[in-house]
């Protein structure tokens, strides 16, 4: 929000921004400056503050810290030196002046400010004045504190001291600026450098002190100040380190501002930052952490795409042969006629399918082009630098994630407090962005609320867990029947494949009940969710994590479904391919035959004609995308009628109907955070297996998360509203990752599994030819590289040295896991330390009159008893004020500190009460007067046991 | 120091700079709030006061939650009518450099609606109404006021006072960033 907010401020307001840094670049470049003197110069401002504060307190510190101070002043003076002194005296004085009342102070603190009015004359070029004014000047200001002071004797010592001294170093000041060559070329660097650091010192200080004053006061304190600054006016006047200086100042202002903008700048480019932030202001993080996994998917396919399209894509369009010069690049004859309906086009047949979208248009040239750009291998390799990529992409985030926020909702002390006091962003001057502001500050209160809420929720235990228990049955077993269901259709499938008398039904019945079971189990499980009253944010993880066990059911039946088909594809091919040559060679027999010439090269068949295989990898190919743009098209159809319809009939059939519509049944929809989330997943896991068939794949998913950002973004802040408990989405995406990963480990097996076993086609595709796809990589080794690469490798893939190196991996695994397990331990323990260390804290302010007033008494009871024998009341006394104690207590420190303070007030009190509790039970009357008495109490009742006198 | 209309010696020129952390402009908004009150030429310091509903106009403040407590707190007569030297005040205190220690007090002087030195539940109250627009049920504030004041009281007073109010703000990462105006 706040970049938002500086940027819209600037549009809007356009104020002259860097007009408040001129005064403090100082403080800038001090603080830009690290080393020693920042450290000195911290401390020093520290110290003067505490004189300030406390000065009349602790006088005898208060001395003995001037005289500090004085030495090494004393000890110092060398022409380097200079600055410092100057800078020292007015301290020195004020050491001195210590001993004052309040008038003394407030002159302390214009001695003070004085070192920064000197700064600005030094500016505006006035010189220093006459040593003589000076010294008139220095008395004058003794003479004044003499008048207050009573006990100035030493102080004047002091002063006198100092005066001397800065005789010394305004002469030898002097003559440095008016003459002494040498000298300023020997320290001219150094001089300039001193002079900076002073003068950042002096700002630094001007800064710090600026105390909560009235300007009024602050003023005039100054005005006096400005007298007393004149005589301090020494070498920061001159020429070069002055001119150097403000050429300092004015590039910190302008890097400070360029850095200022260069920050907006980076922020506006991140993209759709500002879209996923006023969703999140109006709907939560949970809901903007969507969009934010949205986003980050669009960037990963965005470098897919620039892979699959840059190294294979545009190669092949390019370098490679054009369309129709061989079989695999034209539309069979049969087809031809079809080949630009409308219908064909859109189940990618016809001109789509032996397009560069697909496998098989791609030729097993080794090398295209003038460049001989091995395309084939460059296919392979991107197939497979895909996975690696997403490989390593998603497991890279979920480590930085882990890193950034880890646990769940916010382990801050002051959740409640920093939202309170500093969410408000000052700079908001736009209306429109104030009432973002409004609504995320709100949607933040509210999502902390839940959490609380969460926190406080006490309920009976046992019949929680019972129905946690009962929930995970029951999603168990309508899981389990579900996957037995899908089990059981797909079986009948492949029974119905080999009949041809089918109903309707019997032919789409595995779509159906696939369809069925995600319309009907989602509901289900978000019901039965209920039952176990989770936080939202962990009812939204358990619900992702059922979704997707049954979406697996989903991957699993396309999959099977898939492989049916490749097979018979398979031996289909086995026939067409020897059909095929058969043809080729009855072609090239009859012409010869014809021409009666054996020796004539017969003219190329049409390719239009060749017999082609069924090409097994386009098929697959083309399936992978007709499901992702079927599934596009479902999840925005559903968006439009599920969403906007029911807005819009909601909101404006509401004039007429009979009951509110708003408020009542159908209402507006909510956005579903986990729907979204799997469908993302799921259609990324498609795009994965597919892309290896069809290179267009990733360009489509491309578009289609643009889109989809755009439209959902719209579609959620026009038709839908905000949850009915908005939460606070887990810091890191984490959850999501993982799910991810899981789909991407899923859709790797698969293709890695059809690239090491499955024959490639033999008349299309990079591959054809060969007998395995990895093929292609043996030839490289063989023909491209160096002999010696070739035995390499072959050592390398011996058995005898993966399996060491698989070893070693695992144990590297385990050794960085208990690593990682035991910093997570010490972790803990640093936390928990740093918790008690608070609690003990405010416990301690706390209750400093009230457990400690239990242990007084606890502490006062045993000796008095054993003190004072005969005393038969007080204890009396005592045991009705250790009983009523606990009662009061906790009403005395509010319910708040509970959690730890009254815990162990309770702790306290029972330890306390206990043992003199025995007393009055057991013999509800007696005690009172002499019985539990001195003698026996004590001694019994504490363990201790009072050191009997 | 380039405020051409503005007459001020040098002397208060330097007075107020070194004083302060912005002063630039400053007078020209100032003047601009109100022409006809304000005087161009400060060289003797005139004695004159701009009304709190002119200054909550301000685009800067205008759509602060707090505007009213902001130019009250800084104002003498706690009515929220503002000298210049209030003025100057109130954006060297809201201006970027101004350090922790001093926006904590006039923090804690803003969100203290009742001037107490405490802030207390009812203080924190209307903050968060004013921040949430009254968009909480009474029991959602009530459970906000009571979490902040627990986590935040030191000393079991159930209010917060300075101490509390410092000692919170101080760990807190963005108070800097967001208690700061441009101008």
């Amino acid at each position: 929000m706040p970049r938002k907010s500086d940027a819209a401020k600037m549009e809007e307001v356009g104020i002259e921004i860097d007009g408040d840094l001129s005064e403090s670049d100082g403080e800038r470049q001090a603080g830009g400056r690290g080393g020693v003197k920042g450290r000195g110069r911290g401390k020093k401002p520290a110290s003067d503050d505490d004189d300030e504060d406390d000065e009349e307190e602790d006088e005898a510190p208060r001395g003995r810290r001037g005289a500090n101070r004085k030495k090494p002043a004393k000890k110092r003076g060398g022409n380097d030196d200079e600055d410092e002194s100057e800078d020292e005296p007015p301290k020195k004085k004020r050491g001195g002046a210590a001993n004052k009342k309040r008038g003394g102070k407030a002159q302390d603190s214009d001695e003070e400010d004085s070192d920064v009015g000197k700064g600005k004359k030094g500016k505006k070029g006035g010189g220093k004045k006459g040593k003589k004014e000076e010294e008139e000047e220095t008395k004058g200001k003794k003479g004044n504190g003499k008048g207050k002071g009573k006990d100035k004797g030493k102080d004047k010592d002091d002063d006198k001291d100092k005066k001397k001294k800065k005789k010394k170093g305004d002469s030898s000041s002097d003559s440095n600026s008016n003459s002494s060559e040498e000298e300023e070329s020997m320290s001219e660097g150094e001089m300039a450098r001193l002079m900076e650091e002073v003068e950042e010192k002096k700002k630094l200080i001007a800064n710090i002190r600026n105390k909560p004053w009235r300007m009024q006061r602050r003023l005039k304190l100054l005005k006096e100040a400005q007298e007393f600054v004149d005589k301090f006016e020494g070498a920061l006047g001159k020429g070069k380190g002055r001119k150097w200086y403000a050429y300092k100042v004015m590039m910190t202002k302008k890097w400070i501002k360029f850095q200022r903008d260069f920050e907006n700048f980076r922020t506006a480019c991140i993209p759709w930052e500002r879209k996923i932030k006023e969703v999140e202001s109006h709907f939560g993080s949970s809901v903007a952490s969507y969009f934010i996994f949205l986003r980050w998917m669009y960037g990963m396919n965005l470098v897919l795409f620039g892979f699959t399209f840059g190294l294979v894509v545009i190669p092949e369009v390019l370098m490679g042969l054009p369309y129709g010069s061989i079989p695999r690049k034209t539309v069979p004859r049969a087809e031809q006629d079809t080949a630009q309906d409308y219908s064909v086009l859109m189940d990618f047949n016809g001109y789509c399918k032996y397009s560069v979208l697909f496998y098989g248009y791609y030729n097993d040239q080794r090398t295209v082009g003038v460049l001989k750009f091995r395309l084939p291998l460059s296919y392979l390799m991107v197939g497979i630098g895909t996975f690696g990529y997403s490989l390593m992409l998603v497991i890279r985030t979920m480590a930085k994630n882990a890193d950034v926020g880890g646990g769940d909702g916010e382990d801050s002390d002051f959740t409640f407090a920093w939202k309170m006091f500093t969410s408000w962003d000052y700079l908001i001057g736009n209306a429109e962005t104030a009432d973002n502001k409004y609504a995320s500050i709100t949607t933040s209160f509210k999502e902390s609320i839940v959490d609380e809420q969460e926190n406080q929720k006490d309920e009976n235990i046992h019949l929680r867990r019972f129905l946690r228990v009962l929930a995970n049955f029951l999603i168990t077993c309508s899981l389990g029947g579900s996957g037995y269901l899908i089990y059981f259709v797909v079986k009948r499938s492949q029974e119905f494949a080999t009949r041809d008398d089918l109903s309707w039904y019997e032919k789409n019945e595995m779509e159906i009940v696939m369809s069925l079971l995600g319309l009907v189990c989602p509901p289900l499980f978000e019901t039965i969710a209920e039952l176990e009253d989770y936080h939202p944010r962990i009812a939204l993880k358990w619900q992702l994590g059922r979704i997707f066990a049954l979406f697996l059911g989903n991957l699993y039946t396309f999959l099977f479904a898939l492989f049916d088909e490749v097979n018979t594809k398979l031996e289909e091919e086995q026939s067409i391919k020897n059909a095929s040559i058969w043809a080729m060679k009855e072609y090239y027999a009859n012409y010869s035959r014809l021409m009666n010439d054996s020796e004539a090269t017969p003219p190329p068949m049409d390719p239009a004609d060749v017999i082609r295989g069924p090409c097994w990898e386009t098929a697959v190919g083309i399936e992978f995308v007709k499901l992702t743009v079927s599934d596009i098209q479902v999840s925005y159809l559903t968006i439009l009628i599920g969403d906007f319809a029911r807005a819009v009939i909601v909101r404006f059939l509401n004039y007429c109907w009979c009951w509110d519509l708003e408020a009542g049944f159908p209402s507006y929809g909510e956005f579903d955070i986990s729907g979204n989330v799997l469908g993302l997943v799921f259609n990324q896991g498609m795009i994965w297996m597919g892309a290896f068939y069809a290179p267009g794949l990733v360009g489509i998913n491309v578009l289609r998360l643009l889109s989809s950002m755009y439209y959902q973004c719209w579609a959620v802040m026009a038709t839908n509203v905000p949850h009915e408990r908005v939460f606070k989405a887990s810091k890191s995406n984490n959850f999501y990752m993982g799910l991810l990963l899981l789909v991407l480990f899923l859709s790797l097996l698969p293709v890695v599994y059809t690239i090491m076993t499955l024959p490639p086609s033999f008349d299309c595709g990079p591959f054809s030819g060969k007998d395995k796809m990895f093929d292609i990589i043996m030839e490289t080794i063989d023909l491209d590289l160096p002999a010696f690469m070739g035995t390499l490798f072959s050592y390398a893939a011996n058995p005898g040295l993966i399996i060491p190196a698989v070893l070693l991996m695992v144990l590297a695994i385990y050794y960085l896991n208990s690593v990682s397990e035991a910093y997570q331990n010490s972790n803990m323990e640093l936390k928990k330390k740093m918790k008690m260390a608070r609690d003990e804290e405010k416990n301690r302010r706390n209750n400093a009159d009230t457990t400690n007033q239990v242990m007084k008494d606890l502490e006062d009871l045993l000796p008095n008893r054993s003190l004072i024998p005969p005393a038969p009341p007080e204890p009396g006394q005592n045991y009705i004020l250790m009983i009523q104690e606990p009662k009061p207590k906790p009403t005395k420190t509010k319910p708040g500190t509970a959690g730890k303070g009254v815990n162990l007030q309770k702790d306290v009190a029972l330890a306390s009460s206990n043992p003199n509790a025995r007393g009055p039970v057991s013999r509800p009357p007696g005690p009172r007067g002499p019985g539990p008495g001195p003698g026996a109490g004590p001694g019994r009742g504490r363990g201790r046991g009072p050191p009997p006198r | 120091m380039g405020n051409k209309q503005t007459i001020f010696t040098d002397e208060q020129l330097d007075a107020y700079q070194v004083s302060l952390f912005s002063f630039p402009r400053l007078h020209g908004r100032y003047h601009e709030l109100a022409p006809h009150l304000v005087p161009m030429d400060y060289t003797n310091e005139p004695d004159c006061k701009v009304p709190l509903a002119l200054i909550v106009n301000m685009p800067e403040l205008k759509e602060n939650p707090f505007r009213n407590r902001i130019v009250e707190s800084f104002s003498e007569d706690g009515m929220g009518n503002l000298s210049f030297n209030e003025f100057v005040d109130m954006f060297s205190v809201l201006s970027e450099m101004a350090p922790r220690e001093l926006k904590a007090i006039y923090a804690f002087k803003i969100y203290d609606f009742n001037v107490d030195n405490y802030l207390c539940k009812e203080d924190l109250e209307k903050t968060l109404n004013k921040l949430t627009k009254e968009e909480l049920t009474p029991e959602e504030v009530e459970l906000v006021c009571e979490k902040t004041i627990e986590e935040s009281d030191l000393d079991g007073d159930h209010k917060l006072s300075f101490a509390d109010f410092e000692n919170m703000i101080s760990r807190a990462p963005d108070f800097l960033s967001t208690f700061h105006i441009r101008i």
